[in-house]
């Protein structure tokens, strides 16, 4: 077969998995480890739905090939665990089907983590990158507000 | 008796897939991937209107993986839903850009795509349809040259051989004659706009697998699972028993979801590797063209008003552009048709409606089903009244909205339950976008500020013997399962319908287990999750499920509390005396059989069930129309602020707004999300997304790089409210509510476009580019 093994560090854990020269992160995150919560939108990278942090930074998975994930350290929305975030976006209904839900989840978190003081501009243009179809948009804003807030208060205390 | 205060219905819940969802658990049709699962891939065509000389496949096994290859002949056989006008795969001829023509199965996806691409069809092309209107004119061009020899699947659809017509529907009310000699005021409008997209999220996906025995198995992206193994059934000529559809939750639908197309597909894959599981799932672009998309329309309206701005007349001609295949689109046509006023009173009205084939991409349901295309011609034309009387639009709209005691236009009787109170939304409407009849304002800028509003009303155009019904059962710690065929698509069903549950069990929500996957297999049967129907389908089907459990309940009850079941009450997880509850028993000991302290034990499970049909629909006099289309009119107010720059013709979208008559709001928070959610996708559809056809009308446009959806910076703010008049017959009252957000977007923004650039903005999507040519246009 025309597949090489590498090592991929995904939340927290190393996997050894094989795989073509020629398939993406997302494929081999989806089809081959079990970690669906990255969803498949385009295959473009127009629509943010497969975003996954990738060493800090916001990254669309369908964009990256899996070798070069090999000594990156990657998260997915498996490995995020009670964020604020996540219970924002319950909270404040930022979702219906859910389908877009990880990717904008992810996006958040890294804008959160490197930009805690991010400005309403910077939090939209940001945010630019995903597509929800359910939702007004307003919904999601609300909860990475929140969620920014609620950071920002934890820092300072 | 005093009625008892709601406890959870018309509360803050929040959504029983929540956690799910917050954490990437959920799992949609293509994350579940078994090993030894073979993956198909579709050729499609790269021409709108072709015949098939030849399809060479030779040279796919020089790919290594490739399992099978199937063409249209392998299935010569028309399926459909309304027309059986559509064979799976192309034969002798293909009606539209990315039409399916061969599937190639391998072992890997990279595989049998490669293998796709070496398939060879040599095709001879034909001149093209590129619009309904040319559909009609150009009567040299047939797309269905065999349209007379085609079954027709339901009654009331009226396909015209020898033409492109896949459905006329004729509406025939009063005297034309009369209403325009009582008109003092008359207008005439033409509208239009192309097909676009639903583009949820998640795109289109199918397992399929043929076991031994011959039971077909299908897991699909779909809002009606039951109707899937209807029509496999149907075209397949195999037993539906031996047929098991089943459907997680979806990655969004907008009523892209409710066709059957990819089913047959995977079907007709399986069957070509001897009945191993295979997978199909589209690619954004096939999502977009090849699967059926929203429909088009090209519209008419002739309105005519008295001197004191009373509607006296008016006509429609529409010709939808249902593309390649009618699918939904004849029904799209009729239900455009039977609400086409919108929610007015006009005792004088003639409409002639067409689902026109073209060279398109095939349309099917889109959220609002005929209503938010129909609404954008009718409202638009309204404001052109209104500017002809010199009258407030809102003020026309006041004095004409339809009230009970009023007819629809297939002559329907509303009264106060049937239908929704639209003079209140108005008023409603007034109040919450602090609406002022001097409506433009000039920034300092120079930009201009304007409001336009609109009116919606709709039916559920359902079939006469549309049900739902569900199954509860009980967990040993009194706890429930809620089963029924509703389809979560993200809408938020499941957490309404265990509201409904809560509320009439008096129950906690927290012990509520709703089963969020459907299978064709346990769940009672259940017609489609489409129409804006399962609040009201469903929700009744959950009340009488729920009262058969209080009657089980109070019958062992009243075995174990020496008591008449009639002394007995059911609630927060007790059986008790009315008038003395300390005399009470679990209801945990019952639901598993009760078991006196000697051990002998009676009752039994306790199991509920419940089901609903709508009643009294009838299909329509094909002549005038005349007959009843569906259960009530849920009626609304919206508005569009828009700050448009004179110089650039570029606007924003400062607010938006909803007044919507609900009946009863189950959860606030879903309801407003509903409402906000339907507003994006009619904003986002009204201000950009159109698909953008070449002159031999492939589309240019087919991902989202160039086919422009709103993105978060775009989002207005949003306000929304309710009025609450009850549906008699529906859950606590309920109506429909699910596509209503959307209906009157394309109207109320077109009209406050218009006021700011003086211009009549008659088609979309509303790009700064439409309003330069028809500014410039008006300088000519």
């Amino acid at each position: 077969m025309d597949e090489n093994a590498i090592t991929l560090s995904i939340n927290g854990r190393d996997t050894t998995c094989f795989v073509r020269n020629a398939a993406t992160l997302l494929y081999i995150l989806r089809e081959k480890l079990g970690l669906t919560g990255a969803k498949p939108g385009c295959l473009n990278g127009d629509c943010g739905a497969c975003t996954i942090d990738v060493d800090g930074e916001p990254m669309k998975s369908c964009l990256m090939l899996a070798v070069e994930g090999e000594g990156k350290k990657i998260t997915t929305i498996e490995g995020m665990k009670q964020t604020t975030i996540q219970s924002q976006f319950i909270e404040k209904f930022a979702f219906q089907c859910g389908y877009c839900t990880p990717g904008f989840i992810m996006n958040c978190h890294a804008l959160i983590q490197k930009h805690p003081d991010a400005t309403d501009d910077m939090i939209k243009n940001w945010m630019e990158s995903n597509i929800c179809r359910c939702t007004g948009y307003k919904e999601i804003e609300d909860a990475v507000k929140t969620a920014l807030r609620q950071a920002n208060q934890n820092t300072d205390g | 008796m005093t009625e008892r205060p709601l406890s959870v219905v018309g509360h803050f819940v929040t959504r029983v897939d929540g956690y799910d969802k917050a954490y990437g658990r959920t799992k949609y049709t293509a994350d579940v991937s078994l090993p030894e699962t073979l993956h198909v891939q579709m050729l499609t065509s790269p021409y709108a209107h072709a015949k098939i000389n030849h399809i060479d496949t030779s040279r796919i096994w020089d790919v290594q993986g490739v399992r099978a290859v199937v063409t249209g002949n392998d299935f010569p056989i028309r399926v459909g839903p309304l027309v059986a006008d559509r064979m799976p795969l192309a034969v002798d001829k293909v009606r539209y850009y990315g039409e399916p023509v061969a599937l190639v199965i391998a072992n890997k996806p990279h595989q049998a795509k490669a293998a796709c691409n070496k398939i060879k069809v040599s095709y001879e092309q034909l001149p093209v349809i590129n619009s309904p209107q040319e559909a009609m004119q150009n009567e040299s061009v047939l797309i269905h040259e065999q349209l007379n020899d085609y079954k027709l699947q339901v009654e009331g659809i009226c396909a015209v051989p020898n033409t492109n017509i896949a459905n006329h529907t004729k509406i025939r009310k009063g005297d034309m004659e009369k209403g325009w000699k009582n008109s003092d005021k008359i207008v005439e409008a033409e509208f239009s706009f192309s097909p676009s997209d639903h583009a949820a999220l998640e795109t289109r996906a199918v397992r399929a697998e043929i076991l031994p025995d011959g039971r077909v198995m299908i897991y699909t992206s779909s809002q009606g699972p039951f109707y899937v193994k209807k029509l496999l059934s149907q075209f397949l000529k195999i037993d539906e028993g031996k047929i098991s559809v089943q459907t997680s939750m979806l990655g969004g639908a907008f009523g892209g979801k409710g066709c059957v197309q990819l089913e047959f597909l995977a079907y007709l894959a399986s069957k070509a590797v001897g009945g191993k599981m295979v997978r199909l799932v589209n690619s954004r672009e096939q999502d977009m063209v090849t699967s059926p998309v929203h429909i088009g329309l090209h519209a008419k309206v002739k309105l005519g008003a008295d001197s004191a701005g009373k509607l006296q007349a008016a006509s429609y001609e529409f010709l939808f552009d249902g593309g390649a295949y009618s699918d939904m689109g004849a029904g799209i046509s009729k239900a455009g048709a039977v609400d086409c006023t919108g929610p007015y009173k006009i005792d004088n009205v003639h409409c002639d409606s067409y689902c026109m084939y073209t060279n398109h991409p095939y349309a099917t349901s889109f959220r609002g089903f005929g209503h938010p295309e129909q609404a954008f011609a009718m409202e638009r034309t309204m404001d052109m009244l209104a500017k002809e009387l010199a009258m407030d639009p809102l003020e026309l709209r006041m004095i004409n909205a339809i009230k009970p005691g009023d007819t629809t236009p297939t002559q329907v009787h509303l009264n106060a339950s049937n239908l929704g109170d639209l003079p209140s939304c108005l008023r409603k409407l007034k109040t919450l976008t602090d609406y002022k009849e001097t409506k433009s304002k000039i920034t300092k800028e120079g930009k201009i500020r304007t409001i336009g509003i609109s009116a919606f009303w709709k039916t559920s155009s359902t079939p006469p013997n549309a049900t739902a019904g569900v199954i509860l059962t009980f967990n040993t710690d009194g706890s429930i399962n809620l089963n029924c065929g509703a389809v979560e698509l993200g809408q938020g069903s499941k957490t309404v319908l265990a509201q409904i549950l809560a509320e009439r069990l008096q129950m906690d929500m927290k012990k509520i287990n709703v089963t969020f996957e459907v299978s064709t297999e346990y769940d009672p049967h259940q017609w489609k999750t489409v129409a804006s129907s399962t609040t009201y389908l469903a929700g009744r089907a959950v009340l009488a499920a729920a009262d058969d459990i209080i009657r089980q309940l109070k019958q062992i009850g009243s075995v174990a509390l020496r008591c008449s079941p009639d002394d007995l009450n059911v609630g927060q997880r007790l059986i008790y005396l009315k008038d003395s509850p300390e005399y009470n028993m679990k209801i945990k000991d019952v639901v598993v059989a009760y078991k006196y302290p000697n051990g002998n034990s009676v009752g039994g499970l306790v199991i509920g069930k419940g089901s609903h049909v709508v009643r009294h629909l009838t299909p329509l006099d094909p002549h005038t129309g005349f007959g009843k289309p569906g259960p009530q009119w849920t009626v609304g107010a919206q508005a569009v602020e828009t700050e448009y720059d004179p110089k650039t013709h570029a606007y924003r979208i400062i607010k938006a707004a909803t007044v919507l008559d609900a009946g009863k709001v189950i959860n606030p928070a879903l309801a407003i999300g509903q409402m906000r959610g339907g507003m994006y996708l009619g904003l986002s559809w009204a201000s950009r997304e159109s698909f953008s056809f070449d002159e031999q009308a492939i589309v240019c446009n087919p991902s989202f790089r160039s086919y422009d959806v709103m993105r978060i910076q775009d989002h207005p703010d949003y306000l929304v409210d309710f009025v609450e008049t009850p549906l008699v017959d529906g859950p606590y009252g309920a109506r429909g509510i699910g596509e209503y957000g959307v209906i009157g977007m394309a109207g109320a923004l077109a009209n406050s476009l218009s006021q700011a650039s003086s211009c009549n903005i008659n088609q979309l999507p509303i790009i700064p580019e439409t309003i330069w040519k028809l500014t410039k246009g008006d300088k000519q």
